[in-house]
Formats: C-alpha cells, sequence, structure tokens
C-alpha cells in the first residue's frame, strides 16, 4: 500500500475513476500539461488525452457553467477550481443553476458534477488564495460539500462525490496537501458521503471539525490526551447534509463539545453545529458548547494568516473553559 | 480609426451582415429560400405563430384575472421563437431564456407546462417524455446565466457524436439584447470557438431590457459584433421577418453540423408588451414607438405575403382563430384542473435521493398537508 500524501491521494483518485469509468472528464484552468496548479490533475492528459482532460480558458464561472452543462449530457464533470477565492464567480453558476436543475424540472435533468478546490490558508499563498468557503456553500440547498481531512478519505471522499448524482464542492485542505503521508489503497472504494466520521474515541469532551482544521484538533487532542483527558474528535467530511446523528451520540457520551472551524466565526458552519446542540443536545451537555473560528475579518495576508487561522493554544483555550465549568 | 503612421498597420477587418427577405411592407428582397417555397411548411410557421399570440393573450388575460402569476409576453417577437422551433431538429438541444415559446411549443412543450411555470409550478419544467423538448433545457430567469451552459452541452454532444460517428447535434442558447451586458454571455461566447462547438448564440434584441433602451447596454453598433470577438461569426436579421429568420438559422446550424463551429445571430425585433405583467412600459417608453413597431410586426407582414401569394385565405384564418383559440382554452382548463403537488413534494427532487438527515423536515410538511395560501 503506497505512502502518499493527500495531493497524491486526490490524483490517485482521479486516475482510478477516469479508468474505471470513461463518462468522467476533468477541467480547469492549468490541469491539462501543467498538471494542475497543485499538480492534482498530474499525468491525467497523458493517460487519457485532450477529449477529457480539458484546458479550459481563464473564465471560472464557465468552468462550473460547462461542468453543469456536461453533466446535464451524462458525462461526469470534475471541475478544479484553482484558488478558493476563485470560487466566488461559481456561486451563482452552482446556486442558481446546477443546485435547481433536477428540483426545477422534476428529475427530467440533474447535474452529476464536482467542484474540486483547495481550501482555507496556512501556505503563504497570494491575496485571495486562502479563503475558507464551505458555508457560503453549505448554505445552499441543493448540493453536497464534502471536505476531507486526510489523504485516506481525499481518496475515498472524492470517489463518492464523482459517483454522486448531485453536484458536491469538493473542498480540499491547501496547507495539509503535502504535510504528512497515510498508506492509501488504490482499491477504488468509496466512503459514504453524508456521515460524520470519528478520528479519534474518547469519553471526555467532543472536538468536531473539518478540513485543514483538523490536523491542529488532531494535535489538540493528543496534547489532552497527555494530560490525562480523553477527546473523542469528530470529522464532519461531509458538512451538508449534517449528520447531526453521530454528533449529537458524542455528546451525549462526553456532555463537552468544541467545535473547530477556520471560516468566519458569525454565521459560520460550526454556528450551525451549535444550534442543533442547542435544540437537541443540551440536556446531555455539562458544559456551553464553544466555538473556535477564524476571526470576522478579513482573510489576511501571509504575514498574518497565523493571526487569523485558530491553533491548537486556541483550541485548548476553549477546552480550558469548558473543563472550568464541568470539572472532569 | 486611421494612420499613416508606418509603424502602425492594419491587421484585421470586419463586416456584419443584415439579411432581410420579408420586408415590412409585405415584398420581397432577392430570392426565397426552398422552405418559403413550399406551401405546407409556410402555412405551418404561420399558424405557430398566431398560436404563439393567441397563447400569449390568453396568459395575460389569466394574470390579469388573477389566475396565472408574473407572465413574460412573446408578443411581437413570435417570429423568432418559431423559426427556432422550425429551424432545429430533434436530436438537437434548445437553452431557452423566457421569451420563446413558439420554439418549445414546436419542439413539443404543452401550452399547459408554460401556464403551469408562470402560475408557480415545478411540473412545468418537466416537458414530456418522446418529445425533443424532453432533453432541452427549461426558461432561464436570471440574466444570461444559462448560455455558458451552451459550453458544456456541446462540449459533451460533439463528443459523443464523433465517438458514435453520428450527424453532429446542435446547441441553440437565446439570450435577450440586456444579457449581451454580462460577463456569463462573454465567457461562452468567447470560448465557444476554442473547442469549434456547435452552437448557436441568438441574441432576441427586442430594443428594450425591462426599461433600458438597448443604445444604453453598450457602445457597440451592433450586438451581433460581440461574436467577431470571439472569433466567430456574427450577424443580423430581421427578426421579423420569419423567412430571414429561419434562413440565416439554418444556414448557422448547418455551418455548426458541419463542423464548422459556432455562430452568433442578432435578431432585431421590437417588445411589443411590458416586459412581463409586471411591469408599466408607459412609464418610459413613447406610445409613438410602440405604435411605429406595431407596423413591422411580424404577423402582419407574413399574412399580407402569404394571402397575396394565394396560400392563405380568410377562411384559414377563420379555422386557425377558431380551433388556436380552443386549443388554447383546453391549456387554460387543463392548468386549471391540475392536481396540485403534495406539499412534500418540494422535498423529492431536491436530492436524487434525501438525505437521511433532512427528511425529518419532509415528514413535518406531508404531516402539516396543504398550507393556506399556497394553491
Amino acid at each position: 500500500m503506497p505512502n502518499i500524501t493527500l495531493i497524491e491521494a486526490i490524483n490517485l483518485a482521479l486516475h482510478s475513476e477516469m479508468q474505471r469509468d470513461e463518462s468522467v472528464v476533468v477541467l480547469g484552468e492549468d490541469i491539462g500539461r501543467n498538471g494542475g496548479v497543485f499538480r492534482a490533475t498530474l499525468g491525467l492528459l497523458d493517460t487519457y488525452g485532450e477529449e477529457r482532460v480539458i484546458d479550459t480558458p481563464l473564465a471560472e464561472t464557465l468552468v462550473a457553467a460547462m461542468a453543469i452543462g456536461l453533466s446535464t449530457q451524462g458525462v461526469k464533470a470534475v471541475a478544479e477550481i484553482q484558488f478558493s477565492g476563485f470560487l466566488y464567480p461559481c456561486v451563482d453558476q452552482v446556486v442558481n443553476h446546477a443546485a435547481r436543475y433536477r428540483n426545477r424540472t422534476r428529475g427530467r435533468l440533474s447535474c452529476p458534477m464536482v467542484i474540486r478546490a483547495p481550501n482555507s490558508g496556512g501556505i503563504h499563498a497570494p491575496e485571495h488564495h486562502s479563503e475558507s468557503l464551505e458555508t457560503t456553500f453549505a448554505h445552499m440547498p441543493g448540493i453536497r460539500v464534502v471536505a476531507p481531512s486526510s489523504p485516506s478519505r481525499a481518496y475515498g471522499l472524492l470517489l463518492a462525490a464523482i459517483r454522486d448524482p448531485d453536484p458536491v464542492i469538493f473542498l480540499e485542505p491547501t496547507r495539509l496537501y503535502r504535510l504528512f503521508k497515510q498508506p492509501v489503497e488504490d482499491n477504488g472504494e468509496a466512503l459514504e458521503l453524508d456521515v460524520c466520521y470519528i478520528d479519534r474515541e474518547g469519553s471526555d469532551i467532543t472536538l468536531v471539525s473539518w478540513g485543514a482544521m483538523m490536523h491542529d484538533t488532531r494535535l489538540a487532542a493528543d496534547q489532552l490526551a497527555e494530560e490525562g483527558i480523553s477527546a473523542e474528535v469528530i470529522d464532519l467530511a461531509t458538512l451538508k447534509p449534517l449528520d447531526m446523528a453521530t454528533i449529537l451520540q458524542s455528546v451525549a457520551k462526553t456532555g463537552r463539545c468544541v467545535l473547530v472551524s477556520e471560516s468566519p466565526r458569525a454565521g459560520g458552519w460550526a454556528s450551525e453545529v451549535a444550534a442543533n446542540l442547542a435544540e437537541h443536545g443540551l440536556l446531555t451537555l455539562f458544559a456551553p458548547v464553544m466555538r473556535v473560528a477564524g476571526y470576522d475579518t478579513i482573510m489576511p495576508l501571509a504575514k498574518m494568516e497565523r493571526v487569523y487561522i485558530p491553533d491548537v493554544e486556541r483550541i485548548l483555550k476553549e477546552v480550558r473553559k469548558v473543563f472550568e465549568i464541568a470539572p472532569k | 480609426m486611421t494612420t499613416t503612421d508606418p509603424a502602425t498597420r492594419k491587421v484585421a477587418s470586419y463586416d456584419i451582415y443584415y439579411t432581410q427577405i420579408l420586408n415590412p411592407d409585405a415584398s420581397i428582397n432577392g430570392e426565397l429560400p426552398a422552405f418559403a417555397r413550399d406551401p405546407q411548411q409556410l402555412r405551418a410557421m404561420y399558424a405557430l405563430m398566431v398560436q404563439t399570440r393567441l397563447f400569449d393573450k390568453k396568459a395575460v388575460a389569466l394574470q390579469r384575472t388573477g389566475q396565472l402569476g408574473t407572465f413574460a409576453a412573446a408578443l411581437g417577437q413570435e417570429a423568432i421563437g418559431v423559426a427556432i422551433g422550425h429551424a432545429l431538429k430533434q436530436d438537437d438541444v434548445f437553452i431557452p431564456a423566457y421569451r420563446e415559446y413558439g420554439a418549445q411549443f414546436a419542439r413539443g412543450v404543452p401550452m399547459s407546462d408554460i401556464l403551469l411555470y408562470w402560475g408557480g409550478d415545478e411540473r412545468g419544467m418537466d416537458y414530456p417524455q418522446g418529445t425533443a423538448a424532453y432533453h432541452d433545457f427549461p426558461l432561464s430567469v436570471p440574466i444570461s446565466t444559462h448560455v455558458p451552459h451552451a459550453i458544456g452541452v456541446a462540449y459533451a454532444t460533439q463528443m459523443q457524436d464523433r465517438k458514435a460517428g453520428r450527424e453532429a447535434r446542435v446547441v441553440l442558447a437565446s439570450c435577450g439584447d440586456g444579457a449581451t451586458s454580462k460577463g456569463d454571455f462573454y465567457e461562452a461566447v468567447s470560448s465557444a470557438k476554442v473547442w469549434n462547438l456547435p452552437i448557436i448564440f441568438l441574441v432576441n434584441n427586442n430594443q428594450w431590457a425591462i426599461s433600458m433602451r438597448s443604445s444604453r447596454q453598450t457602445g457597440a453598433q451592433t450586438f451581433a459584433q460581440k461574436g467577431l470577438a470571439g472569433g466567430i461569426n456574427g450577424e443580423q436579421v430581421d427578426g421579423n421577418d420569419i423567412i430571414a429568420m429561419r434562413l440565416v438559422l439554418e444556414r448557422a446550424i448547418q455551418r455548426a453540423r458541419n463542423g464548422e463551429g459556432p455562430s452568433l445571430i442578432e435578431a432585431i425585433t421590437y417588445r411589443l408588451h411590458d416586459h412581463t405583467t409586471a411591469d408599466d412600459a408607459r412609464r418610459y417608453r413613447p406610445e409613438e414607438e410602440v405604435q411605429a413597431a406595431w407596423e413591422r410586426c411580424p404577423i402582419k407582414r407574413y399574412k399580407a405575403w402569404l394571402e397575396a401569394q394565394g396560400h392563405w385565405t380568410a377562411a384559414d384564418e377563420e379555422t386557425l382563430i377558431s380551433e388556436g383559440t380552443a386549443s388554447v382554452e383546453a391549456a387554460a382548463q387543463a392548468f386549471r384542473n391540475v392536481t396540485p403537488e403534495p406539499p412534500e413534494a418540494i422535498f423529492d427532487h431536491l436530492y436524487a435521493t434525501l438525505p437521511k438527515s433532512m427528511q425529518w423536515q419532509r415528514d413535518e410538511v406531508a404531516a402539516r398537508g396543504p398550507v393556506k395560501g399556497g394553491h
């Protein structure tokens, strides 16, 4: 089983599914000869040819719209947007069209498509390259929002996203692309969508996160373990639709919960999880649910991005507040 | 610009052509195309234009009597929809804006579906299986955002048709003059020739984008020339002349089928009705202008010519109006009689399968039953 990085796992999943399913095409800016700005599509052009590996003009609205058009004709389009900030021009297409064709036509047309994009900061990239867009999409009906947090989950979730009959926004954690390796078997097995993954089991507190912040959340859990606190770590994996059942079950066991998100705090997806916990889990909680999130600021440029992005220290600070209110 | 500077030279120049065969006074320019020498086809086109107008009138009446929601009329623009309907083949793909009812009727959309749609029922976009419209796109309200879908659709059909060794299907996306101001339009027009896609971009220039004249959309002399910048043929046609309209469309469609790539057609017409039933055009345009536009009405001139050719009689007209009115009344009745969808239908086509986590919402709606102020 090869030991590979997250970006290699994305690449492996694309190769694997294009090999298996002739109706899969990839499209985007610089994804052919160049292999994509992060090299996610490396080698696809040579293996599958120009017709199925489509270098598009430099137009993000077009990329999303083209994926819509392709997918309505039975061609499974996997589009790449180079950087998260460039996803905004796609919002109109995704929300007004991709999400709606099935519903509008009562099932006559549908959009089995994926838009992949790197998400979140931490790699000292230029302006507009480091935003966290999950909430922007997760709020919208008719689509799925998926955010992998490890090479194996990236492989399995991307296969699932491509096979899903509805549009999937697949947000890849940019700073985890090459941060660590994991053994990933190219077995063509998709992971389940619409469910959270219990990353590690614990009994004292539930830590919930997704995407890049999962890494810091895992490190925080390591630190807590050293202090004798057993944290259960949950990876949302699919943000929309949201699997609250898994989270509620965990919180019923631990009685404590901290949510960790990189996207801005106000109205963020952590708030959605917190609201659900307030409605359905309040009586199982020993302490208030705390959110660790990006500040309600513009994503700073490289020099100050670490001021913005939550880290282990900020996660532990909220965890300690919880244990102050409800000691173990 | 002109220059005498020897360091600066002309590297490209372009022409924009305008085609008009049937003049407003019912006289003819040049030779008639083959289809215009076939009385059966001529009569069919006329019947569909009139049918469109009868439908339009009924839809506006239904709205005015509180039986239909906001409706966008096609009044004065019937030739465009009918020409599209006659020029496209069964397997071609039509991606409409929202004033091409004639094309949709020709492709098998029942009039009652259009009423259902404007009456606030999604089932009005579920066109019947077995018709050409079954693989067409539904009306698109947000301006121009549907146009770049043609790129993906045509890329897919080109790939599939080549592989199957069959004749190329053509994709036709229509939009208004106002739509050409949007980036979505430009991204589509700019990229279509990159893959030499079999696409027709049809710009319905009806002179008005709600309250703004087409001269307030761009400083360009024509909308047709917007194709040139994408490396594709752009031309104008009298959109109120059904014969020229169909001819220019059929030429462009044939070029696309032959592998000669995309075209942009600017069809010049006039929006005789308000933008929608929620609009009052008297607020922004002079009545004399509208009166003058009625003189260029596509149906009036075509009828006069057909009669002069001996292809149409007063008796034909009487039959057409009486049968057309009956079919419109039947459509209105079918629309009124439609069984409401159960409230939980709002969940049933959101995803292929409703996510488990949303099931409780559907159950809640189903248990509550019909809500006041709905149907």
